[in-house]
C-alpha cells in the first residue's frame, strides 16, 4: 500500500492505495464517495465519469496516483449548500433519470461540456454524452435536460 | 489483475532504464485506455508497469519549420481540437476525434493509440490463438464480422484497431523511436509489421524501446486531408473501415495523392496503387471509383466480412472527392 493525497470536489484528502488501483475504487472504497459507479470497468460505458482538470475521464481505468497534484471531481460535489446544480434540477423536472445508475457519469460528462461550451447544440450535446451508456432511458430526455440547463427558461 | 510493481519514471533516460533493465516483463503505461483492460483480463501480466504519464517532455504539439511535432504522450483530445492540427494535419486532427469516446480522448495518448493491441475479441477472450503464441487462428472459421481483415491477413486475421495511425500513413509522418541504441526514426508505414514478420507484435518496438516523438512534414502548398470511418455505432467503435487520404491538386487536378485504409488488414495499409491512379489526372468520379477498385484490389474477404470491400470503396471514394 501507498498513501496518496487527492484533491476530491476541492477537499485535500490522504487515502491508501494499492500500486496502480484505479481512482474509481479509491474514490468508493478509500474515499466511501460511491456516487461514481463501476459498470464495465474498461472505459465501455462512462458509468464511473469523473472530471480532472476540466476533462472528463473513466475513473475505472485512470490510475489513482496520477490524480495526485489534480483537481478531480465528482457527482457528489455539483450539488451546493443542500442545493442541487441547475444541471441536476433539469435532470429530475425532464424525468432524465430512471434506474439511474448511469447518471452521475451523465452528469459529469454534461458538466464539462457546459463548462466548454454554455450554449451546445443538440449534435454537440449527443456527442459530448456519447462516452456514455444508458440501458434505460432512451437518451432522449437526458438530452433534453441538458438542452434545458443550457438555456434556462 | 496480477500483482506488479509500479515504477513511476519522471524522464525518458528513466523510462529507457526502467526498460532495459526488465525487458520483456514491463509494459509502457501511457493513457493506460488499452494496458489496464489487458490486465483486468489478465491478457497481458507484467511484472513492472513503467508510467509514462509523468514524463514532462513528451506532452506537446508544436508546429516547426519541417512540420509537426508531436510528443508521444500528447492526448488525443488536444490534437482533434488543435487549430494548427485541424488546419494543415486535417486527417489526423479527424482521426484523433473518431478515437473512442471523449473520455478515452482524454486520457489516451498518440504513443499508445498506435501501439494498442488488437481488438479481435478471441485475442480478447480466453483463446490461445496465433497472437499468444497458440497454433491456432479461431477467426478464420468462427465470428469475423467485424474486427477482422479483407486484406493481407495470414496466420493471424485481426486488423490494426488505430485510427490515427491510417492518418499519420497518408500524411507521411515519420516515428521517433528511443531505447538502448541511439535514437532512430522511421516512416510510419515502416513502423507496423504483420503477422507473416512476427504474429506476436504488431510493430517493430523491441522490448525496451520507446515511441518517443511523432513528426508529420509540413505538406506541400495545394494540400488538403480527410479521414473518414464507418463503425457499427453513432457513438463510438472501432473502424469498421477507415481511410484517410492526402491530396495535393491544383485546378481539381492531382498532382499527388497518398491513401491508406484502416479495419481491413493486420497493418494500417497503404495502397500505393491507388495512389499512382491518381497522380496528374482530374479526380472525378469515375476515377475515384477506379481507384477504390484499385486500393481493394486482391482482397480475400473472410466467410463474414465480404461487406467491407463495397463499405471501403465507397470511403474511399468519398474521401477523394472531398479532397479534390
Ligand atoms: C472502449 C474503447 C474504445 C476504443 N475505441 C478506439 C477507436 O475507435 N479507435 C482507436 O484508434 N482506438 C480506440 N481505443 C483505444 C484508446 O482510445 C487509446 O488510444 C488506447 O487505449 C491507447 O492509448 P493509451 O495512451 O491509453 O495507451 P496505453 O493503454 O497506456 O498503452 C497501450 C499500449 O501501447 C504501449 N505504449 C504506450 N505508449 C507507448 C510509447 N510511447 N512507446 C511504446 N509503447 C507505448 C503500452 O505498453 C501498451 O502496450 C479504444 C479503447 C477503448 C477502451
Ligand atoms: S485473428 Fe489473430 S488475434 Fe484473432 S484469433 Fe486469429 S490469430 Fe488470434
Ligand atoms: S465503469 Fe468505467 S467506463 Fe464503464
Ligand atoms: S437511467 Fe438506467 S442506465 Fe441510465
Amino acid at each position: 500500500m501507498i498513501t496518496i493525497t487527492l484533491n476530491v470536489n476541492g477537499a485535500t484528502h490522504k487515502v491508501n492505495v494499492r500500486p496502480g488501483e484505479s481512482l474509481l475504487s479509491a474514490l468508493r472504497l478509500g474515499l466511501g464517495l460511491t456516487g461514481a459507479k463501476e459498470g464495465c470497468g474498461e472505459g465501455d460505458c462512462g458509468a464511473c465519469t469523473v472530471i480532472i482538470d476540466g476533462r472528463t475521464v473513466d475513473s475505472c481505468i485512470y490510475p489513482a496516483g496520477e490524480a495526485q497534484g489534480k483537481k478531480v471531481r465528482t457527482v457528489e460535489g455539483l450539488a451546493s449548500n443542500g442545493k442541487l446544480s441547475p444541471l441536476q434540477e433539469a435532470f429530475v423536472e425532464h424525468g432524465a433519470v430512471q434506474c439511474g445508475f448511469c447518471i452521475p457519469g451523465m452528469l459529469m460528462s454534461a458538466t464539462a461540456l457546459l463548462e466548454r461550451n454554455p450554449k451546445p447544440s443538440e449534435a454537440a450535446i449527443r456527442l459530448g454524452l456519447s462516452g456514455n451508456l444508458c440501458r434505460c432511458t432512451g437518451y432522449a430526455k437526458i438530452v433534453e435536460a441538458v438542452r434545458a440547463a443550457a438555456s434556462p427558461a | 489483475m496480477q500483482s506488479f510493481t509500479w515504477i513511476n519514471a519522471k524522464s525518458i533516460e528513466e523510462v529507457k532504464g526502467a526498460l532495459a533493465k526488465h525487458g520483456k516483463k514491463a509494459r509502457i503505461f501511457a493513457g493506460g485506455g488499452d494496458l489496464t483492460t489487458l490486465m483486468k483480463e489478465r491478457i497481458d501480466t507484467p511484472e513492472f508497469v513503467v508510467n509514462i504519464g509523468d514524463v514532462k517532455d513528451i506532452h506537446y504539439i508544436r508546429e516547426e519549420k519541417d512540420g509537426l511535432h508531436i510528443g508521444a504522450m500528447t492526448i488525443l483530445a488536444d490534437l482533434a481540437e488543435h487549430e494548427a492540427v485541424l488546419g494543415r494535419y486535417t486527417a489526423l486532427a479527424e482521426a484523433a476525434g473518431a478515437v473512442a469516446s471523449p473520455q478515452l480522448r482524454n486520457m489516451g495518448s498518440i504513443g499508445g493509440n498506435l501501439c494498442q493491441r488488437p481488438r479481435c475479441w478471441y485475442y480478447r477472450g480466453a483463446f490461445h490463438c496465433y497472437k499468444k503464441g497458440g497454433d491456432f487462428c479461431f477467426a478464420v472459421t468462427g465470428d469475423n464480422r467485424y474486427y477482422h481483415s479483407i486484406l493481407k491477413g495470414e496466420l493471424c486475421y485481426m486488423v490494426h484497431p488505430s485510427d490515427t495511425a491510417v492518418a499519420l500513413l497518408a500524411l507521411d509522418a515519420r516515428i521517433t523511436i528511443a531505447g538502448p541504441q541511439k535514437e532512430k526514426t522511421v516512416k510510419a508505414e515502416d513502423f507496423f509489421i504483420g503477422p507473416r514478420q512476427d504474429v506476436l507484435r504488431e510493430n517493430i518496438l523491441q522490448p525496451a524501446e520507446l515511441i518517443t516523438e511523432i513528426v508529420v512534414p509540413t505538406p506541400p502548398a495545394n494540400t488538403r486531408s480527410t479521414f473518414l470511418k464507418t463503425r457499427i455505432r453513432g457513438s463510438w467503435d472501432f473502424a469498421l473501415a477507415s481511410v484517410a487520404v492526402r491530396c495535393t491538386a491544383k485546378n481539381g487536378v492531382c498532382q499527388a495523392a497518398r491513401l491508406a485504409l484502416g479495419g481491413v488488414a493486420p497493418v494500417p495499409l497503404r495502397v500505393e496503387r491507388a495512389e499512382r491512379a491518381l497522380a496528374g489526372k482530374k479526380i472525378t468520379r469515375e476515377l475515384s471509383q477506379q481507384a477504390a477498385q484499385l486500393a481493394t484490389a486482391g482482397a480475400r474477404p473472410m466467410t463474414m466480412n465480404r461487406y467491407k470491400v463495397d463499405l471501403t470503396r465507397s470511403l474511399v471514394e468519398k474521401a477523394l472527392l472531398a479532397v479534390a
